[in-house]
């Protein structure tokens, strides 16, 4: 789509001012519905766009991003925007400066419509946490888009942005683009700049694209990833461009499929439709062998120890004091926060959600002494065992394929009440490329029918650290098999 | 065991006492009301299930770490360096309480 919208800009088919208007008519129709976008940014993006079509006025050369329109996750700082990350915490922030994400993404040129909605801080696997509204799946409005990057899985879904910026720390990109029917990736940890991205667990985020087609999301990852003094776990780049290596041709390609993802407890409808997509990438020249993952099985609780210990830490920040709402705004609300502690207790209270607690004393309790040997420091041994299931797996195959949720999107309300062990399931297969570091996207591969609706399912491809350049491969060829 | 066995199965109960989850509260800076903590009681034990799973397992294995990519520490100098195109301004407007270029806190004594 994004090679597509340029050659139009280019031939003058069309303008960058027209392109925007188009997304921000389409918003102002469809989001009151869908509710994917916390702020919609239109003098910022006209203006970008003025600046692309002067640029093309003046017979100036334009870059595949430039001109078009995208969001961006709303826990990602841009210079002059209210950044929430979905929390009442961070009502009222304007973010001081650009994540280096979002400032290379304005500086290739492209438009930002607007930031999107999400779980609070990034914690959940469906949206319905954002402290400020829900958004709905536009497959199918009665569900929830995923989480917790479901406002940009969503405005790229319902064509309010050719792509959108999320964030992935167990799962938060993939799941929502499998729900979604888009394309959503990982990149591999240290790949893309966090500065600037407000974080949750800084061993295992990453920011990545949404979009309609690998080769669009291999043309965002492109102008996204390199070194950043700013977030020293950056390496370097060679200047690659993704999308040069979308061949289409997979022959020989060795894809692993691992026994422990398709137990018997896997939703038939899934397996069935995994099943013929292991078929499709056979058709077209892929070796398929089976694998083992021996501790896939200890990924979740190694994550639910090791993501909140993090989690616990960088939300200790959020004190009332430097930033973000603070108790001592609301003098009549909070009428007796008259030392310093009360001041934490009562903003930390009221500013921050349930899931947010809880995955803050979860990990407070895991870091606690007496506590930290069983818990984390176990758990962090454990990772390096997951890590070296990997470095063994790769040596046989070149790629890992399995489905990228255990389940297509549920109704709101299905798993937000009660046990919340049953959300933390939604990220079974996705949580391990986290841990590893290890680069992973989901793919369309097809779709499940439950009440009359077609639902879509997503697949999930994983490969060694730093080698985007088969998973995008992988993924494109099976794509272009479907057209 | 299948793998969502493993994950589902609540061999045996963790349940934290309300004096534990009043620590933890303390610890992390959360006010809590009598309900809550309570409420978070349950929620907490439910998840420290989970963690059971990793209980008898054996850590004494090699590592296979080749091929997993190694960065050296990466330091810049130490260095005051301006902010923005606005500067402070900027960072110091979304303090919530402020007195001229200072930050305002309630008093710790």
């Amino acid at each position: 789509m994004i090679r597509a919208l340029h050659e139009k800009l280019k031939n003058k088919k069309t303008t960058a001012g027209e392109l925007a208007e188009s997304y921000l008519v389409r918003i102002a129709d469809r989001d009151p519905d869908i509710g994917a976008y916390l702020s919609v940014l239109g003098d910022e993006a006209r203006r970008a766009a003025t600046f692309v079509d002067e640029k093309i006025a003046r017979g100036e050369t334009i870059g595949l991003l430039e001109g078009i329109p995208g969001a961006v996750k709303d826990n990602m700082c841009m210079e002059g925007t209210r950044t929430t990350a979905g929390s009442k915490m961070l009502d009222g922030y304007i973010a001081p400066y650009d994540a280096t994400a979002v400032g290379r993404l304005r500086s290739a040129g492209a438009v930002i419509l607007g930031k999107t909605n999400m779980d609070e801080f990034a914690m959940g696997s469906s949206t319905e946490s954002s402290a400020y509204k829900m958004t709905k799946n536009p497959v199918d409005t009665m569900r929830v888009p995923g989480g917790s990057s479901g406002g940009s899985a969503a405005a790229v879904a319902a064509d309010m942005a050719v792509f959108a910026l999320g964030s992935d720390t167990g799962g938060s990109i993939r799941q929502p683009a499998s729900f979604c029917g888009v394309v959503g990736l990982k990149p591999t940890y240290g790949r893309v700049s966090r500065y600037g991205l407000i974080a949750m667990a800084s061993s295992l985020d990453q920011i990545g694209p949404f979009t309609h087609t690998v080769e669009d999301a291999a043309i965002v990852l492109s102008e996204l990833y390199g070194y950043d003094p700013m977030d020293v776990t950056t390496a370097e780049s060679d200047g690659k461009r993704f999308e040069d290596f979308l061949t289409g041709d997979i022959r020989g390609l060795r894809i692993g499929i691992p026994k422990e993802y398709l137990s018997d407890a896997l939703d038939e409808r899934i397996r069935k439709t995994f099943l013929a997509s292991v078929e499709r990438f056979k058709s077209l020249g892929a070796e398929i062998s089976e694998i083992s993952l021996p501790h896939a099985k200890y990924a979740l609780p190694v994550y639910y120890i090791i993501m909140p210990s993090e989690v616990s830490s960088n939300l200790a920040r959020f004190d009332g004091i430097r930033f973000g709402m603070s108790v001592n705004d609301q003098e009549k609300r909070f009428a007796n926060s008259d030392t310093l502690l009360e001041t934490y207790l009562d903003t930390r209270d009221y500013g921050f959600g349930d899931e947010v607690k809880r995955r803050i004393m979860l990990g407070t309790y895991a870091l606690s002494a007496g506590y930290y040997d069983a818990y984390y420091k176990k758990a962090q041994r454990v990772r390096d065992l997951i890590r070296s299931d990997f470095t063994k797996a790769f040596r046989d195959v070149d790629l890992i394929f399995s489905p990228t949720a255990p389940e297509p999107a549920f109704r709101f309300g299905a798993k937000s009440s009660g046990d919340p062990v049953g959300m933390y399931l939604s990220d079974i297969y996705t949580v391990t490329a986290n841990l590893a570091g290890i680069p992973a996207i989901s793919f369309p591969m097809g779709t499940v029918e439950e009440d009359g609706v077609a639902l879509p399912v997503g697949g999930q491809l994983m490969v060694a650290w730093f080698d985007e350049e088969t998973l995008l491969r992988g993924a494109d060829a099976f794509e272009k098999a479907e057209k | 065991m299948s793998f969502e066995a493993v994950v589902v199965g609540l061999l045996s109960h963790t349940m934290l006492t309300t004096e534990e989850v009043k620590h933890i509260a303390l610890l992390a800076r959360i006010g809590l009301s009598e309900a809550e903590t309570e409420k978070y009681r349950k929620d907490l034990s439910g998840v420290l299930d989970f963690f059971h799973e990793l209980e008898g397992l054996d850590l004494s294995g090699e590592q296979d770490a080749d091929g997993i990519p190694v960065k050296e520490n990466d330091t810049r100098e130490d260095r005051v360096v301006a902010f923005g195109s606005l500067g402070r301004e900027d960072i110091l407007k979304n303090v919530p309480d402020r007195t001229d270029g200072f930050i305002k806190v309630r008093s710790v004594f």
